[in-house]
C-alpha cells in the first residue's frame, strides 16, 4: 500500500524523523483555518499518489491564511494525472539553504536493503540518477544487520553530505531505518531533504510503501487504507476476500492460481486480436478452495461488472478437486438466478477432471459451455464477448 | 537424477500438526516422499498418526534432524511464525528448507534470507511457492503427484499452477524435476539456481522456465543462460495484460515503471536464444519440436 504524503509525514513524526508542522484539509474553510493555527507563510500541497504534481500546479506558496484559502480552493478538485486531489495538506513554510535526498527500500534484484543518498535532492532526482549516477549514493544493508550508527555514518560519508549537517543526516537516517522496519514498509523515501538557512535538517516531502502481508502485526495500518479511491467492485471483492482486479475488457475471468489467471489474462487478450479485440474485464484468482460459495461469490462479481460480455472459468485442478469446482459453478448459477445472464466458458483439467465434467454435462445448464483446452476456451469465451 | 532432492531424501514437515500440514504430509507420504517426522514448538514427544505412518513430533529442527537423520525440510508455519521456523532450520543447519507458507512479511523474508546466506549451509526454496518434485522419487510441497511422471524435462516455475498446467501440457515426457520457486520479492532459490542445476544434471535433456512479470530474475536468467546453458530452453511468461502498479496475487507480480513488464522479460529471453511461447500451449509444442515428440 502507497501512502499519501500527508501519512508518511505522520509516521516520519510518530517515529521522531524531524517534519514541519502540517495539517490536513478538504476545503477551502478548513484549509484557511489550518493555515491561521500554523502561521506566517505556507504551503498548500495537492495529496495525490502520483509524482510530478509540483509541476502540474498542485503546490502553492501562500503568504497569509486568505492566500492559503484560495490556493487550496484552486488545488482542490484538480486532475493531476487521472488522480483527483480530494485532500491538501497546510505545511509550514520553510527557507531552504539546500536539498538532499534519502531512501531505505527493498532490493529484489540482490534480495537485500538498499540506501540511496545524494546531496542533489528536489525534484529531477530522477534525472540525477540517470545521467550523473555518480551523485547518487547506493549502499546495500542487511537485513540482519540493519542500520547502526557506524552504518549511517559510513552512509553519510559516502554520500558526502557537507560536515555541518553529516550528524544530523546520520540521525535522520536512524530515524528512517526504524520506520522502515517498525512499520515493515519496504519503501521509504525523503525527497527533498533539505537544510533550512538556520541549519536544521527537515524531512520536507516523503513517500512510504507498507507491505500487505504485514497486516496481521500492524493493525494501525488499516486505517491509512484510502477507501474512496478503491473502485466499487474491487470493494465488494474485498469484503469477500477475493483476488480481484478491475481491467478494462470484456471477458470476466475466473481461475485458480495468481500464475494460472494471469496467464489467463495473456492467452484471452491473445485470442481477442481475432475477435475484434476484446480484452479480459478482471483478475480474479479465487485460490485453492474453491468451494461453492467462493464461486457463487466470484461470479456474482464478475456479473455484476457491467461491461462483462462473456465469462471464462479456468481451473487446474492441482489440489482443489474439479468436481468441487463444478460443483460450485452449478450451485452458484442456481444462488444467482435470473442474475446471471452471460455465457460462461468453461474448462477443467487436472484432479477429478472427469467428475467434474460430468457434473457440468448433467447439469446442462443454458448459459454453460465446456472447453478442452485452455487455448480453445480462451478462444471461445472472446468470440462470445464480441457478439 | 534430479535437482536438489532424490529418492533418498530424508524429509521431516515443520507445522505437520495443524491442519495444512498434516493434509500435505498425507499427500506427500501417498506419493512415496520419505517422511521421518515433524517439528512443532512446544508438541515434542507426540507421534502423529497418518495413514499408519508413526511420525515423531519433535520440538527444534536440530532434534528432528539428529533422531532421524533428516537432510530436507518443508515449511507450512502460518506467516506469523514462518520466521521463527526458518531460524530453527538454519540454525540446525538443515541443507534443503521448502517454505510453502504464503503471505510472509517481506522483512522476515529478507531477514531469514540474508541469515541463510551468512551460515552458507542451507538452500532456502520460496517462500510462497508449490515446492519440488521429481515424479517416482520424492516429492516435497504441494505439487500434485499424478500429473505425470519421471522424464527428461527439467522446469522452474514463479507459479505453482502454471507449474502444474506445463507439467500436465507434456505429461506424456516426463520430468527430471519440477521446481516452483515462488513469486515473492525475496525468494531463497532463483531462476538461475535451477538453470545451473539443469544444466549439470545427467538426466536433464532440455529445460522450460516459467517467469511473470515484476523484478529481473528472468532477465538475469536470460544472461546466465546465454552465459552457461548449452541445453535447450523454452520459456514462458505472464503478465501481458497486467496493468502498471496493481499487484496480482503474488506480492511479486507488480510492474512499475519500464523494468518488469513481460515484454521486456521476453525480449531478453529471445536475445538469448530461449524460444518463448505466447500461452502454455505453443510454450510446450515449442519443446516438442526440440525434442522430435
Amino acid at each position: 500500500m502507497d501512502l499519501f504524503e500527508y501519512q508518511a509525514r505522520d509516521l516520519f513524526d510518530k517515529h521522531g524523523v524531524p517534519v514541519l508542522a502540517a495539517a490536513i484539509a478538504t476545503t477551502a474553510d478548513e484549509a484557511e483555518a489550518a493555515a491561521r493555527e500554523i502561521g506566517g507563510k505556507v504551503v498548500v500541497k495537492a495529496q495525490v499518489k502520483v509524482g510530478g504534481r509540483g509541476k502540474a500546479g498542485g503546490v502553492k506558496l501562500a503568504e497569509n491564511p486568505t492566500d492559503a484559502r484560495e490556493k487550496a480552493s484552486a488545488i482542490l478538485g484538480m486532475d493531476i494525472k487521472g488522480h483527483e486531489v480530494r485532500t491538501v495538506m497546510i505545511a509550514a513554510a520553510a527557507p531552504i539553504e539546500a536539498e538532499y535526498y534519502l531512501a531505505i527500500l527493498l532490493d529484489r534484484s540482490n534480495r537485500t536493503f538498499l540506501v540511496m543518498a545524494s546531496v542533489s535532492g528536489g525534484m529531477d532526482i530522477e534525472e540525477v540518477a540517470h545521467t550523473a549516477p555518480e551523485k547518487l549514493a547506493k549502499i546495500p544493508v542487511s537485513a540482519v544487520d540493519g542500520i547502526s550508527l557506524a552504518k549511517a555514518k559510513e552512509i553519510v560519508a559516502a554520500a558526502n553530505f557537507p560536515l555541518d549537517v553529516a550528524d544530523q543526516v546520520a540521525d535522520v537516517l536512524l530515524k528512517l531505518w526504524e520506520v522502515f522496519q517498525s512499520e515493515d514498509a519496504t519503501l521509504v523515501e525523503v525527497n527533498p531533504l533539505v537544510k533550512t538557512k538556520d541549519g536544521k535538517v527537515i524531512a520536507l516531502d516523503g513517500k512510504i510503501t507498507l507491505d500487505d502481508n504485514a497486516e496481521f502485526r500492524q493493525p494501525d495500518h488499516e486505517a491509512l487504507v484510502d477507501h474512496a479511491a478503491t473502485n466499487a467492485l474491487e470493494a465488494a471483492a474485498k469484503a469477500k476476500n477475493l483476488n480481484y482486479v478491475k481491467l478494462d475488457g470484456q471477458v470476466g475471468i475466473i481461475g485458480n492460481g495468481a500464475g494460472l489467471v494471469m496467464s489467463t489474462l495473456d492467452v484471452v487478450a491473445y485470442a481477442g486480436t481475432k475477435h475484434g479485440g476484446v480484452r479480459p474485464a478482471n483478475f480474479l484468482d479465487i485460490g485453492g478452495g474453491a468451494s461453492a460459495q467462493i464461486m457463487a461469490d466470484g461470479l456474482s462479481i464478475i456479473l455484476g461488472d457491467k461491461d462483462v460480455k462473456s465469462v471464462f472459468v479456468n481451473v487446474f485442478g492441482g489440489i482443489t478437486a474439479c468436481d468441487a469446482v463444478a460443483d460450485g459453478i452449478v450451485q452458484a448459477l442456481e444462488l444467482l438466478g435470473d442474475k446471471a445472464t452471460k455465457p460462461i466458458v468453461v474448462r477443467l483439467d487436472g484432479n477429478n477432471v472427469v467428475e467434474g465434467r460430468a457434473i457440468l454435462a448433467k447439469a446442462a445448464h443454458p448459459l454453460i459451455e465446456q472447453a478442452d483446452t485452455m487455448d480453445g476456451a480462451a478462444n471461445r469465451a472472446a468470440e462470445l464477448a464480441a457478439k | 537424477m534430479s535437482i536438489f532432492l532424490n529418492e533418498n531424501s530424508k524429509v521431516i514437515v515443520q507445522g505437520m500438526t495443524g491442519s495444512e500440514g498434516t493434509k500435505h504430509t498425507r499427500r506427500m507420504l501417498a506419493s512415496g516422499t520419505k517422511i521421518v517426522g515433524g517439528v512443532t514448538p512446544g508438541k515434542g514427544g507426540q507421534i502423529l498418526d497418518i495413514d499408519g505412518h508413526q511420525l515423531p513430533v519433535f520440538n527444534t529442527v536440530a532434534e528432528a534432524m539428529s533422531a532421524t537423520g533428516a537432510d530436507a525440510s518443508v515449511v507450512f508455519v502460518p506467516p506469523k511464525f514462518a520466521k521463527a521456523a526458518v531460524i530453527d532450520a538454519i540454525d540446525a543447519a538443515m541443507p534443503l528448507v521448502v517454505v510453502i507458507t504464503e503471505g510472509i512479511p517481506v522483512h522476515d523474508s529478507a531477514s531469514f534470507y540474508a541469515y541463510s546466506v551468512s551460515k552458507g549451509t542451507t538452500r532456502i526454496i520460496g517462500p510462497n511457492c508449490p515446492g519440488l518434485i521429481s515424479p517416482g522419487k520424492s516429492n516435497i510441497g504441494i505439487i500434485p503427484a499424478d500429473i505425470t511422471g519421471a522424464g527428461p524435462i527439467g522446469l522452474v516455475s514463479k507459479s505453482g499452477t502454471l507449474t502444474y498446467q506445463m507439467m500436465y501440457e507434456l505429461r506424456d515426457i516426463g520430468f527430471s524435476t519440477a521446481v516452483g520457486i515462488g513469486g515473492d520479492p525475496v525468494i531463497g532459490t532463483t531462476h538461475i539456481d535451477c538453470l545451473r542445476a539443469f544444466q549439470d544434471d545427467p538426466e536433464t535433456t532440455a529445460i522450460v522456465m516459467i517467469g511473470e512479470i515484476g523484478g529481473d530474475a528472468e532477465e538475469r536468467a536470460a544472461a546466465f543462460i546465454a552465459d552457461y546453458v548449452t541445453k535447450p530452453v523454452v520459456g514462458y511468461v505472464a503478465g501481458f495484460t497486467a496493468p502498471e502498479g496493481k499487484t496480482m496475487g503474488h506480492a511479486g507480480a507488480i510492474v512499475s515503471g519500464s523494468s518488469g513488464t513481460a515484454q521486456g522479460k521476453k525480449d531478453a529471453l529471445e536475445a538469448a536464444g530461449v524460444k518463448v511461447g505466447q500461452t502454455p500451449s505453443e510454450t510446450a509444442q515449442l519443446l516438442r519440436d526440440i525434442l522430435g515428440r
